[in-house]
């Protein structure tokens, strides 16, 4: 019954708009038990992630000697405290190349699929053509699928590729028969391509670019094409073809899909392990964070003082792009949940 | 026309369609088949010479890896969106009423070749591989399938997986809804707890199974102290420490706690934004009606956000399906902890078993296929609400 009369907690937040909805709190102790739970949950979320940034700053004598926590109650024992790990981890484990090569992954397999991506889903959008619909329908029938699907054949694939073309065996003999000089019989006829692409950058970026795409085409025509159509017609109507409404008009009004997406992406790849195993590992100068990191916890497992710096390499642009860009990093991540 | 005519041809001959005005007619046609073809491939086609030759010309170069790295990024970045235009500008030099009808698969088209190249022809290869030898060189009937169900590692890779699917998705559900309700109680600090939450899904699999890894971290008795926190704890009660990550059966558990740690914030985030939308009205009527806070919770919120709840809890279905990163860097698959995923990586790297990878892969896409129908049913449903 009380739940129904004003609280004085509805009292205090007069900036909501539907106190109704804080209507269940109604004494400030159930306010205060939530405020317990909420905050126990945090820590316990938190407490992780904190203790590998806090052994990364300590030296490797302390990490080996004594828990992380232990640092709570001798803050003012300085010479615990190192940057020397990560010093050690860039320079000898090689993980500043792998940041480079981390970053040159990254990018541009973000900037290429939105490319693609904004350019198709205004062509699905706001142009007529005969396939329209069953090209949208067959890429968007692919976001979900899972990318494993995808490794083995690209594999074969990058390592160049030949069909057997033996029906046109006779075609051959027929020229070759033309030079009397020659004799030679032919029975199989092989053709194809040598493409070279496993261990490079290009042929990660294409994957990704591949792997990326339903999805940013699926958010992006759903923004796109719910811009109103007088804007477009306006546009038209002012002499702007295709090209100057899709550079002056669409992309700027489309900035916040094309940032949740960039993020998402950006984050996918930057993150991304296992396409990076498949395609890269043949090349270990190309190694990526993600891969420096499972080498060396492959090779030092118990090497905490080198692990935890790495990690937390690993982690720092993330972190800058979590707490910079929250609103459009919160929507993009949801948003590309369902990517395979 | 005469106009079109006199610009620098780039495209080749077009003037058996020069007298067309409005309707193309036969050879107009055929000139829009053939333009729409050229335009659809010239961008994917393009796009990969150009960099390719990028690539070669920096690889012969003595410079640094930052410079080289910057030179990449440029290219990659620029060149695309550059041949696009460039691409539009050849088809303005083509006549009106055929560059109209080519420019859309200028557009759409490379999307639709690259997505093309790199999933579509992948997993119809995928399926034709799993019914071949482990060189793909002959074709083995179901005998890669009769492998996966009848492997002992693989049965146990099936058997935990199926534990993912069931037990994450309802963890992260059930924490995620439960905390969603909680912080919606609190006025300055809620935003903050929930991105406190949602926080780990910044960071990559490796990474979360290298802090998990310190967590779980495990040191034999007498050789120094815990430095994990879960020993540090457990030993605390006088328990003898344990190696988690080598505890059969527990293990797996341990491992899914990763998943929850890191997917949480997601479920989170979704059923958060779906709660705040259930109608104030409606809540205050079940109060009036004296409904508890409990009952107004399970009889009013919960089935108000019912699709919400489905749509995140599929979807973390599909991620818990694929798990392969915190299991192979946290065990490697060791102990009884195999997963589907990794099995398949493990039969292509590490047994250089195309046909048994291949055979895995199929399964898991069959796997997902009713889940990603249910899925994509919902969102729809969703889509058509709003």
């Amino acid at each position: 019954m009380s739940a129904t009369t004003p609280t004085t907690t509805e009292a205090e937040t007069p900036t909501k708009l539907k106190p109704s909805k804080e209507g269940g709190v109604s004494n400030p102790a159930t306010l205060w038990v939530i405020r317990i739970i909420v905050l126990a949950i945090v820590l316990i979320w938190l407490v992780p992630a904190i203790g590998l940034l806090i052994t990364s700053l300590r030296d490797q004598a302390a990490i080996t000697s004594s828990g992380w926590w232990t640092v709570f109650t001798s803050i003012g024992d300085f010479s615990q405290w190192t940057l020397d790990n990560y010093n050690q981890v860039l320079t000898s484990q090689g993980f500043d190349s792998a940041f480079i090569n981390t970053m040159v992954v990254a990018v541009p397999a973000t900037i290429m699929p939105i490319t693609i991506a904004t350019f198709a889903a205004y062509a699905f959008s706001w142009m007529e053509f005969r396939g329209r619909t069953a090209m949208f329908i067959t890429i968007i029938g692919l976001m979900a699928v899972p990318l494993q699907v995808a490794l083995i054949p690209l594999l074969k694939l990058y390592g160049g590729f030949d069909f057997d073309v033996s029906f046109l065996a006779p075609v051959y003999q027929f020229f070759i028969n033309l030079n009397p000089n020659v004799d030679v019989s032919i029975e199989t006829v092989r053709t194809g391509l040598t493409i070279d692409l496993n261990g490079k950058f290009l042929g990660l970026w294409l994957a990704h670019t591949g792997f990326g795409l339903p999805l940013a085409i699926y958010l992006l025509r759903n923004y796109i094409g719910s811009l109103p159509s007088e804007l477009i017609e306006s546009a038209r109507i002012d002499g702007a073809d295709h090209f100057a409404t899709f550079t002056r008009l669409i992309l700027p009004l489309s900035v916040p899909a094309l940032a949740s997406f960039a993020i998402f992406q950006f984050l996918w790849v930057f993150n991304d392990y296992l396409v990076a195993l498949v395609f890269l590992s043949t090349n270990p100068g190309n190694d990526v964070l993600t891969i420096a990191l499972n080498k060396l916890n492959g090779s030092n497992g118990e090497s905490w003082y080198l692990l935890t710096a790495g990690a937390f390499i690993s982690m720092i642009v993330p972190m800058i792009v979590f707490f910079s860009l929250q609103r459009f990093f919160v929507r993009g991540m949801t948003a590309g949940a369902v990517k395979g | 026309m005469s106009d079109t005519l006199t610009q620098p041809d780039l495209e080749g001959d077009e003037s058996e369609v020069v007298y067309v005005d409005d309707s193309p007619g036969f050879g107009g046609t055929l000139a829009i088949i053939f333009f729409a073809v050229l335009a659809t491939l010239a961008v994917p086609l393009l796009t990969y010479l150009m960099l390719n030759a990028g690539f070669n010309f920096l690889a012969d170069k003595d410079l640094p890896p930052w410079a080289i790295g910057l030179a990449a990024i440029l290219v990659g970045t620029v060149g695309t969106f550059a041949l696009f235009t460039i691409v539009d500008y050849a088809i303005k030099l083509l006549p009106h009423n055929i560059g109209e009808r080519v420019r859309p698969y200028a557009w759409a088209g490379p999307a639709m070749v690259i997505v093309g190249i790199f999933l579509l022809y992948p997993a119809i290869d995928t399926v034709r591989i799993s019914f071949m030898n482990a060189t793909s060189t002959e074709y083995i009937g179901f005998e890669n399938y009769v492998y996966v169900f009848t492997d002992p590692a693989s049965l146990r890779s099936l058997r935990n997986t199926l534990g993912w699917v069931f037990i994450v998705p309802i963890v992260c559900v059930g924490i995620g809804l439960g905390f969603a309700v909680l912080a919606d109680r609190l006025q300055r600090t809620e935003s903050f707890a929930k991105s406190m939450i949602f926080l780990p899904m910044a960071i990559s699999f490796i990474g979360a199974g290298i802090v998990w890894r310190f967590v779980y971290s495990f040191r034999i008795e007498g050789t120094g102290e815990q430095i994990g926190v879960l020993n540090a704890m457990w030993t605390s009660l006088g328990n003898a420490p344990v190696d988690w990550l080598r505890l059969a059966g527990w293990n797996n558990i341990f491992l899914m706690i990763v998943m929850v740690w890191l997917q949480t914030g997601f479920a989170m985030v979704i059923l958060s934004a779906a709660i705040k939308g259930v109608p104030g009205d409606i809540l205050e009527a079940a109060r009036i009606d004296g409904a508890t806070e409990i009952q107004v919770f399970w009889r009013v919120v919960v089935p108000s956000i019912m699709s919400s709840i489905v749509v995140v809890y599929t979807t973390m279905m599909i991620q818990a399906l694929k798990v392969f990163d915190i299991v192979w860097v946290m065990t490697g698959g060791q102990a009884g902890t195999e997963v589907i995923a990794e099995r398949m990586i493990r039969q292509m790297f590490t047994f250089r078993d195309f046909g048994r990878g291949a055979a895995v892969a199929t399964f898991m896409f069959l796997a997902i296929v009713p889940i990603m129908i249910l899925n994509i049913r919902r969102f729809r449903e969703e889509e058509a609400q709003r």
